[in-house]
């Protein structure tokens, strides 16, 4: 076999790099994927040892609203396991701070891109951007110092509660909803603008009539992205809500949020004991809303793309 | 041609990089195994000491190593139990704790810390019976002029449940019954700020947390203080236990015998706001029965 046939049968150094960049990103995506998978089964055996193991059953921990794990109730033998309150609680302060949020991210981003295009992205697109990476406990202290305290002076009582917890979690999600819209607004393409204003629109009549239009899926994933953040945020709702498992009545008295009860719980409960396992369900059912979220997502982006 | 040195380059200072992180990694992990270290988790109110008198020793143990890591009094009991640790920070007796098998574990007192009610300073009282105590924190009372304050709102703050803090409230001020459930906030001086500045508030804290801002109250007009806890007379108190898994080992053994030496225990101990184990007068069991030394 001469040279030039044996150069022609040989992996070539292109090839073999070619390959081992290939093995290099199969080996990132499998590690990633491992990791998942053991999230999800670890969470999952442990927070489903709580119907299986402690006997308990899934309607009075969903439906059930004392929620007091070491105590037994004497009449039906089993112990306090109602999570109704903190999933309310969860569910109501996500809610609200996406309701308070949503106005002021869509205002903002579109002053941002059609309204004042030099001064957005000089100016607000930074500050947006800062915000997003404020550490989340940053976010609670302001508000135990400024918010609890102020929310005690108007309404009474402690101060700590989803009032407040709102307010904190609409100041965290502001950014990250606003942030996703900007780029949602700006991905509209130019000629529909164009043709809005061509035959005689408005500013306001394209931005309200064309642009948000055409933006409505992308800025539906933007809520639901600010709503999980919110759903998962911990530490800042835990300092400001009050962290009492009780159903929520009105706003400013103490609630608590799953996460909350999480955090404050898992130290001081035994790995294995029931006390322990309830709160591996809390987490499973933390888990599967993120999945829920990320579901409607995608089911977004699916029904609303521009066509 | 630059483009592939600057890819040699690159490779070289990650390989390097790789290389020094693993030999610093196993230089560690030599020094752990050839000197002693005893690794003790849990109680976050014990966290303090152990760690303050952790350092002290290995100042004089050369060699040695104190690794002092919080988690709460469950993490400590449970890990301490599975043999996964050396020492497990308690706030309560290992039998008060469910899921845990105390048979298997050897416990060493080594301090004892004192809990006061706290009151906001407005709400005019500073003594309480454990009658009154039982009363307000189980709702039977929801207004301070109910039992002598000012007409205000009763707001009360709990630590959070399984907290040793809480558990020796609950067990010894309130005689065992359970406090309603209220808002809860996972640390001491986290309550006291907020006792401070809440109109109405009431909560409770070790000894070391009182200040200024708030009033300890007297409970059945016997003041919280270390001498009234070390005569028997104050009822609020628990051990701080540090538990091992079955005997201790020499080098733990020791550590546990400096930790309650007359050294640390009239120095560091008092001086962190507990009450020297040597000084108590009394001995309390696990089932609260309270004896004369």
């Amino acid at each position: 076999m001469d040279k030039i046939t044996q150069k022609l049968m040989q992996k070539s150094e292109s090839t073999k790099k070619d390959s081992l960049g290939r093995a290099i990103s199969l080996a990132a995506l499998s590690l990633i994927v491992i990791v998942v998978i053991s999230i999800f089964t670890f969470v999952m055996s442990r927070g489903l040892s709580t119907f299986f193991h402690d006997g308990v059953h899934v309607k009075d921990f969903l439906l059930g609203s004392t929620w007091n794990p070491s105590v037994i109730n004497p009449q039906t033998k089993q112990p306090y396991i109602g999570a109704l309150p903190m999933i309310l609680g969860s569910f109501i302060v996500t809610f609200l701070a996406a309701i308070v949020a949503t106005p002021f991210a869509i205002g903002t981003s579109l002053f941002m891109t059609e309204i004042a295009q030099k001064r957005g992205a000089k100016i607000m697109q930074p500050i947006i951007e800062l915000l997003v990476g404020i550490p989340s406990v940053v976010y609670g202290v302001i508000g135990l110092t400024v918010i609890v305290p102020f929310i005690r002076q108007i309404f009474g009582g402690s101060g700590f509660g989803i009032l407040s917890g709102t307010i904190v979690l609409f100041v965290m999600i502001l950014p990250t909803i606003t942030s996703m819209t900007v780029d949602t607004l700006k991905s509209v393409p130019r000629h529909y603008r164009e043709s809005a204003l061509a035959i005689g629109a408005t500013r306001w009549q394209m931005i309200y009539k064309v642009v948000l239009r055409a933006a409505t899926p992308g800025i539906l994933t933007a809520i639901v992205f600010g709503m999980a953040r919110a759903f998962g945020e911990a530490l800042a709702v835990q300092m400001v809500i009050g962290n009492a498992a009780l159903m929520p009545h009105d706003l400013t008295s103490p609630a608590s949020t799953l996460t909350s009860v999480l955090t404050m719980g898992i130290g001081n409960t035994v790995m294995g004991s029931l006390q322990n396992d309830v709160l591996w369900t809390l987490a499973m059912i933390l888990l599967l809303m993120s999945l829920v979220f990320n579901l409607v997502v995608r089911a977004i982006g699916r029904k609303g793309e521009l066509k | 041609m630059s483009k592939s040195h600057r890819g040699t380059i690159v490779t070289t200072v990650v390989a390097v990089a790789v290389v020094a992180a693993l030999g610093t990694a196993y230089a560690t992990r030599e020094k752990g195994s050839s000197g002693t270290s005893i690794t003790a988790v849990g109680s976050t109110a014990l966290q303090p000491f152990v760690e303050a008198a952790g350092e002290e020793y290995a100042k004089t143990n050369l060699g040695t190593f104190i690794n002092v890591q919080g988690g709460g009094t469950g993490t400590g009991l449970s890990q301490v139990s599975q043999g996964a640790v050396d020492l497990g920070n308690s706030d309560v007796f290992a039998e008060e704790k469910d899921g845990i098998d105390a048979k298997k574990l050897v416990d060493h007192q080594v301090a004892v810390v004192g809990i006061a009610p706290l009151l906001n300073k407005n709400i005019g009282i500073t003594d309480l019976s454990i009658k009154q105590l039982q009363a307000v924190f189980t709702g039977k009372v929801t207004n301070w002029n109910q039992v002598g304050g000012k007409n205000q709102k009763i707001v009360i703050i709990n630590r959070a449940a399984g907290s040793g803090t809480r558990a020796t409230f609950e067990k010894f001020g309130l005689k065992g019954a359970q406090s309603i459930e209220a808002q809860e906030q996972d640390s001491s001086g986290m309550v006291r700020s907020i006792v401070a500045t809440t109109p109405g508030a009431i909560s409770y804290t070790a000894f070391g947390y009182i200040d200024k801002t708030v009033v300890a109250a007297s409970v059945d007009h016997i003041a919280p203080t270390n001498k009234n806890v070390a005569a028997g007379k104050y009822p609020i108190w628990s051990y701080e236990h540090i538990y091992t898994n079955g005997k201790p080992k020499p080098a733990v053994a020791k550590f546990l015998k400096y930790l309650t030496s007359e050294e640390i225990q009239s120095t560091l101990v008092p001086k962190l706001g507990y009450i020297s184990i040597h000084d108590m007068r009394v001995i309390r069991q696990v089932d609260g029965e309270i004896t004369v030394k």
